[in-house]
């Protein structure tokens, strides 16, 4: 299957392991990945601090890039989650009836990472190893937006070498929130704290989770503690294979 | 026009509040206690209902629909209020509302009233108004007494004390009662809250109370409550008045049946509350002499007017989100600055104020959906949340915030400009740069900083890996 890949903005710059992780981990399983090098952002950070008018274009450079792709794979739910909650919104707003026809023939074609595996490729075993600790965090959008589910510990559960830990409160948001990390430091520092304590108290090495944002975020407290646990997107767990690659 | 939401116009932002809320340590163990513990209530009593989902469906209906013909609901209801025997009044804002009731009660010669809990009544700050009238309230919930009685401000809207533990709650009634020696024990509060309350309830002539749903059909008047009080004070006064929001009208009686099981289940996690009280005008010889419903306005009818926030009036005032939400655990009710906390005052307060007041709520949330999750009556608030942070954008003058995210979408409009944002970053950041982390940015970004370092962008974007791979591979 050749399978277009939407990095997002922030893994393309800040997170390219991420975007690695993804292409071999799709190339092993026997798929072509293609990447559009027209893509920036989806316009997510734009819409939700409140920028609409801005986020409107980014929304047409998507619908640009990715009208022809087959089916379209994006490592993070939250940007997944504005295109499918917010684009057929805008589009709508917009006036523009061409746009909101094509928004929602791309919809389906739209896919998170661990929904196309799961989902479309219809895997839960993808040959990965990984001797480590981890537990697994649920960001807000892959639970409450995407409302993924069980499907990223499914394919966690079937790694090789991994101990999954469980954990406690799995729905209580990091504190990340976009701006609202800088808007509202202090608060988003207390949420961190919180979670941070229930990823200590899980004994892992690593926490990982389907977004480098909440990531970013935990690991930025983690490692400002010099706790000694890492983050790590479920992409280049699920990429590992043992070969060292 | 005088819209009035509580003292929030004049509340400093949610930032500034917060900051001193976050080192109450006392406070803080206290919501979290209190939250976790309705939480988890509400959990079991929702779990268990199979048709949740569709009873939320059913209410988040009859909501719209009720507002989508809310004249002649409001219409109907006054006229079966009123063949009932009750009295109507119509208040455009905060201000005529109060004069109104201060009126009503000092016609009949009133110098003390006995209150059930009505947010309303501090929405439009009636106490501060019948206080400056010579009138003392007395609040008969017991939460709303402990908030009375320690000159403090309700931090929740269905448990105005959460922020208090029983041995502060002691203290207070100590005070207050002058009983030095009164324990800490719940039996020891609620006895002490009996014998002080017995008193009033018997005393009192003047009933004022709220309103969970008034219901067009019958012309009746729903109140819902855990503690009795709301009973005596709806059957011992001569004369009963109530305020209530426009938006509390629903179309039939048969509506309740959907209403009486979200709102309990969602608001204490019990099945079905203690009392449910329903009033319809008076009778001979049983109850309140004089029965008056004050129908406040006070910027709902602008709420209203806007499709894409509208949904904000479907309110049960249930208290879901707050418990839920994971800012209002960490700070409470006060950083606010409304006496409507937590997400559905972040959208609320504002909203009522026509967007002149409380700015920083909108951006009071990490936007983590929770509150959507469990709101019995579908608000989808963050979506709300971010349709406020659009309006608040729109009006602003241009600022550093402003500047800096237009600047990065004209960046992102284009790969080109994208990718040489991408190689000037990797430069720009070298000076932030210390043993191979960034922790120390200047300006807002400092927010980061103060508490989670940040990795430096790597050497090599995904983008360029890409290319590289592209040309290697020929």
């Amino acid at each position: 299957m050749q399978i277009t890949l939407f990095i997002t903005c922030y893994n393309d710059t800040l997170f390219p392991e991420t975007g690695i992780s993804v292409v071999r981990l799709l190339e092993r399983l026997g798929h072509e990945v293609v990447f559009p090098l027209a893509q920036t952002c989806c316009g997510q950070m734009h819409y939700n601090t409140g920028y609409q008018q801005e986020a409107l274009p980014l929304m047409r450079q998507f619908v640009e890039t990715f009208r022809n792709a087959e089916t379209i794979c994006i490592p993070s739910s939250s940007c997944v989650a504005m295109i499918r909650d917010h684009y057929p919104k805008m589009a709508e707003a917009s006036g523009d009836a061409a746009l909101a026809e094509e928004v929602a023939a791309l919809l389906p074609r739209v896919f998170e990472l661990t929904e196309l595996l799961t989902d479309k490729l219809g895997l839960e075993d993808v040959g990965a190893y990984y001797p480590h600790r981890v537990t697994y965090h649920a960001s807000c959008h892959s639970l409450r937006g995407l409302q993924l589910g069980d499907r990223p510990l499914r394919l966690l559960r079937k790694v090789r070498g991994i101990d999954l830990v469980e954990l406690a409160n799995i729905d209580q948001c990091c504190g990340f929130g976009g701006t609202f990390a800088v808007k509202n430091g202090e608060v988003s520092a207390a949420m961190l704290a919180e979670k941070m304590r229930c990823v200590e108290n899980t004994g892992a090495e690593i926490c990982t989770a389907v977004d480098n944002s909440c990531l970013m975020h935990i690991f930025g407290g983690l490692h400002r503690q010099r706790t000694g646990i890492r983050t790590v997107h479920l992409a280049e767990i699920l990429a590992s294979d043992g070969s060292g690659a | 026009m005088s819209i009035r939401v509580g003292e929030s116009a004049s509340a400093p932002s949610f930032q500034q509040a917060a900051l001193a809320l976050l080192d109450d340590t006392q406070l803080r163990r206290n919501v979290r206690h209190a939250t976790d513990v309705i939480t988890r209530k509400r959990g079991l009593v929702v779990g268990e209902q199979a048709d949740w989902q569709a009873l939320r469906d059913a209410g988040s209906a009859i909501k719209r629909h009720t507002l989508r013909h809310l004249d002649e609901y409001l219409l109907q209801f006054e006229q079966a209020f009123t063949a009932a025997g009750g009295h109507v009044h119509w208040a455009t804002d905060a201000d005529e509302a109060n004069r109104i009731i201060v009126g009503l009660v000092k016609q009949h010669g009133g110098k003390e009233v006995i209150k059930i809990k009505t947010m309303t009544s501090d929405e439009i700050g009636l106490n501060p108004a019948l206080e400056a009238a010579g009138i003392h309230p007395h609040e008969t919930d017991l939460a709303d007494m402990i908030v009375q009685l320690g000159a403090d401000k309700p931090s929740h809207i269905v448990v105005p004390a959460l922020h208090k533990n029983r041995q502060q709650v002691r203290e207070i009634f100590a005070r207050a009662m002058n009983l030095p020696d009164l324990g800490d024990r719940p039996e020891d509060l609620t006895a002490a809250a009996r014998r002080y309350l017995r008193e009033k309830f018997l005393k009192v002539k003047i009933g004022v109370s709220g309103a969970n749903f008034l219901i067009a059909e019958t012309g009746g008047v729903c109140i819902v409550e855990s503690e009795g009080n709301g009973r005596m004070c709806l059957t011992l006064p001569e004369v009963l008045v109530a305020v209530a929001g426009i938006e509390k009208v629903i179309p039939r009686f048969a509506d309740l049946e959907v209403m009486l099981q979200l709102l309990p289940r969602s608001a204490t996690g019990e099945r079905m509350n203690p009392y449910n009280s329903i009033w319809t005008g008076v009778h001979e010889g049983d109850g309140p002499r004089e029965f008056h419903l004050v129908l406040l306005d006070n910027g709902r009818t602008k709420v209203l007017a806007n499709p894409e926030a509208r949904e904000t009036l479907h309110c049960i005032r249930c208290g879901a989100c707050l418990n839920t939400c994971p800012v209002y655990r960490q700070t409470g009710g006060h950083a606010y600055g409304s006496i409507y906390a937590g997400p559905i005052g972040a959208i609320l307060t504002p909203q009522l104020h026509g967007m002149q007041h409380s700015q920083s709520l909108p951006y009071a949330s990490s936007l983590c959906g929770a509150c959507y999750e469990v709101c019995p009556v579908k608000i989808n608030i963050p979506e709300v949340l971010v349709h406020l942070r659009g309006k608040i954008v729109e009006e602003q003058s241009a600022n550093v915030e402003s500047v800096a995210m237009k600047a990065m979408a004209m960046v992102f409009r284009s790969p080109r400009r994208f990718e040489a944002a991408q190689r000037l970053g990797r430069i720009g950041q070298w000076p932030f740069i210390s043993g191979g982390w960034i922790r120390n940015l200047p300006g807002m970004l400092g927010n980061w900083t103060a508490v989670r370092d940040l990795k430096p962008m790597p050497q090599q974007s995904f983008r360029e890996w890409w290319k590289q791979r592209e040309k290697s591979n020929g």
